[in-house]
């Protein structure tokens, strides 16, 4: 950060502090922990000088909002231009039950929509199957066919918002029923703006719904790639997210390097189906955790966002800017919450969720106190959409860009997290990229180990927790959930048996049988999968066409 | 790489007295959320149980099928997809018609405190709730398991 000269003062004033004034105080009451460590236990020093900082070129590192490498922050006036995006995400029930909680928080001030689907529909299972008994609409809201899609988004206009769906075994599928709602509100597809989770290599490391195996899902998503760069420029063609891989148990320094990893194979996949870097990179997006640990995951947004631009730029020597830049969304950390005190909850929340924003994200959602108990009841959501409102119009923390830029102890965190996200990612390239990664195991080993890691300190007291490994009590108070009523399943599975009645079949028919040939040849499976969604073809009947030709996967079960 | 599968499946007849007891982690319903199953899988078999894991996504019948074939005296459920009341039920009469009444069905996940006695009556032995230690669950499993005669 400074010349060598003042850094060897600054560091010789430093090691006369340890031994003099520091040592001093030391001797009468030694520190409180022998060790200081992250929640990803990595251990943090007692005081960070700039010396600790050599080398550190401020052009190189760090420049200026909007400007590579965008270690400050990918737009030029960050939130003084304008808030992130509050989007909370939401499902549960009926199509009918989710439209009414989204109409609810998009009259409460929320900026976007978020969707969350029940496990059937992440699974590619119509509610009618056998695998989908006592699931129905209880994690998410259940989508069978275009008729629950159109039920979802009734009287919200697809031009006017923009939707994120989690969704990626079927996202393709999921994503050409949106599509076709949108065709029958008459806005084209060049007017829908969104983001389609679409992330199929953090499935098999971490959150686990899959359909496919990794080759044929690297084909729909290259071909996702393809279609939206043609047709709708304005979405996300993937959320490339760390998110799940933290839940399942990583540390924050293996969450960045197995994001970015996925990253790079798809990247590559793009690159070599045929796709210019340029035409699709601008539209791939992050998704990340925010943690407890606050000035470990700004470092981790801040490291995240220069090793993105410098891959893309030196690595797959993209040309256009919006290639570099690290978009993501954020969501608080679901694995934190604790069922013991919940009200606790908020302030976790809140600290979190302003490690977000301090560390640039482009949107946020905050986690409800009662998520460990169930779904979030309306009250319990509202406050968590609050949290984000008190950080944005009282905190006082969007009004300065990057403010804890230049701090010696964030910038050292961020240069060591980039440090050791970087050696990931070369024993990642070393073993072929991520997909063979995959296939070895090497990503989920390491995650669970960390998992066990981590609630072995737990269970030692070394790592705290709030009400349930100290300061506990006797006596909770009790908070509502949210109950799924058990007609939503009888409800569901009638509408679909209906749509299946109504349809026109030999259409349908022929339009899977159009699906199935056009997946064994090398055409663009977007348009097929579109005209079979239109005749309401169902999400279960598409999906096992293509288990037909493209096969399974089922868990490698290694613990 | 410890999977599933390690070895006997020898219906229980030629068993020695001291033989380890054997438990079965499975995964009921499509949830992945499988952090807690394996955390719990590695600490009981770091105490010295043998532990049979199913991996996601499983169906009652693929359970019950992998206990008999694996004649396992325990079987842990850990479910959060909410599905809870249907499966767990399900799976524990499923046993019962193949005759393994007698192997201790226990559970965790999300599942609210109120459903907690309808499983118990329903044949869960015990339901784990967020935030139990390593400790509990496998003091739990050396008090209640034996090996089933």
């Amino acid at each position: 950060m400074y010349d060598k000269k003042r850094s060897r003062k600054i560091s010789d004033g430093r090691k006369r502090w340890e031994a003099e004034t520091l040592g001093k105080t030391l001797k009468r009451s030694p520190e409180r922990l022998s060790r200081f460590s992250t929640v990803s236990d990595e251990e943090i020093g007692a005081l960070y000088t700039p010396d600790l900082l050599d080398g550190f070129d401020y052009g190189k590192e760090l420049s200026f909002p909007g400007e590579y490498p965008y270690t400050r922050g990918v737009q030029p006036s960050m939130y003084r231009g304008r808030l992130w995006t509050m989007r909370q995400f939401a499902g549960y029930g009926s199509a009918e039950d989710t439209n009414a909680r989204f109409k609810y928080l998009l009259d409460q001030g929320q900026t976007g929509l978020s969707t969350a689907f029940h496990f059937p529909t992440l699974m590619g299972y119509d509610s009618d199957s056998p695998r989908a008994r006592g699931e129905v609409g209880k994690c998410g809201v259940a989508i069978d066919s275009l008729k629950d899609m159109e039920i979802l988004f009734d009287g919200i206009p697809l031009d006017k918002v923009t939707t994120s769906m989690t969704i990626n075994g079927p996202a393709a599928m999921v994503f050409a029923m949106y599509l076709a709602v949108g065709e029958k509100q008459g806005v084209p597809s060049e007017k829908l703006g969104g983001t389609i989770q679409n992330d199929i290599l953090k499935e098999y490391i971490a959150q686990h719904a899959w359909i496919f195996p990794p080759e044929p899902s690297m084909r729909i998503i290259t071909d996702i790639l393809g279609y939206c760069a043609e047709r709708v420029p304005k979405w996300n063609t993937i959320s490339i997210s760390g998110y799940h891989i933290r839940e399942a148990g990583s540390t924050a320094v293996q969450e960045l390097p197995f994001t970015i990893a996925d990253g790079i194979a798809y990247v590559k996949a793009g690159i070599e189906a045929g796709v210019p870097v340029d035409k699709f990179a601008p539209r791939l997006s992050f998704f990340f955790n925010a943690h407890m640990d606050f000035f470990e995951e700004i470092a981790k947004y801040r490291a995240a966002r220069r090793m993105w631009a410098r891959i893309m730029k030196e690595r797959f020597k993209a040309k256009d800017e919006n290639s570099w830049k690290l978009r993501f969304h954020t969501q608080t950390a679901g694995c934190t919450l604790t069922a013991q005190q919940p009200q606790n909850n908020i302030a976790r929340v809140a600290l979190q969720a302003l490690s977000a924003v301090l560390g640039g994200t482009q949107s946020l959602h905050t986690n409800s106190m009662d998520e460990t108990l169930a779904l979030p009841t309306e009250h319990a959501a509202t406050v968590a959409l609050r949290t984000q409102q008190i950080i944005a119009e009282e905190s006082g923390a969007a009004h300065s860009i990057d403010p804890l830029g230049g701090s010696f102890f964030v910038e050292r965190l961020t240069g060591e997290m980039e440090a050791k996200a970087m050696a990931y990612i070369e024993k990642i390239d070393d073993m072929g990229g991520m997909v063979a990664a995959i296939k070895r195991g090497y990503p989920q080993r390491e995650i669970a180990d960390a998992a066990f890691h981590h609630q072995r300190l737990v269970d030692a007291m070394e790592k705290k927790i709030v009400g349930v490994n100290c300061y506990k009590m006797e006596e909770n108070l009790p908070i509502p959930i949210l109950k799924i009523d058990e007609n939503v399943e009888r409800m569901q599975v009638a509408r679909t048996r209906e749509v299946r009645a109504k349809r026109n079949g030999k259409r349908v028919k022929s339009r899977i049988d159009a699906l199935k040939e056009a997946s064994l040849s090398s055409a663009n499976l977007m348009p097929v999968l579109l005209d079979a969604v239109r005749e309401y073809a169902t999400l279960g009947e598409v999906c096992d066409a293509l288990r037909e030709t493209m096969g399974t996967y089922t868990d490698p079960a290694m613990f | 790489m410890a999977s599933a599968a390690a070895g006997s499946q020898a219906a229980g007849k030629s068993r020695k007295p001291d033989r380890k007891v054997r438990i079965l982690i499975g995964k009921p319903g499509l949830d992945g959320h499988d952090r807690g199953a394996k955390i719990i899988a590695r600490a009981l078999r770091d105490a010295g149980f043998e532990i049979i894991y199913t991996g996601l996504h499983q169906t009652p019948e693929m359970i019950v099928n992998a206990a008999a074939q694996e004649d396992v005296d325990g079987i842990g459920l850990s479910i959060l997809s909410g599905a809870h009341n249907y499966l767990l039920p399900r799976i524990v009469s499923m046993l019962k018609e193949k005759k393994m009444g007698d192997v201790v069905v226990f559970g965790g996940g999300i599942i609210p405190d109120e459903d907690i006695p309808k499983l118990r009556k329903k044949g869960v032995d015990r339901v784990f709730t967020p935030g139990t230690t390593l400790q509990e669950i496998v003091a739990y499993v050396k008090e209640r398991v034996r090996p089933r005669k």
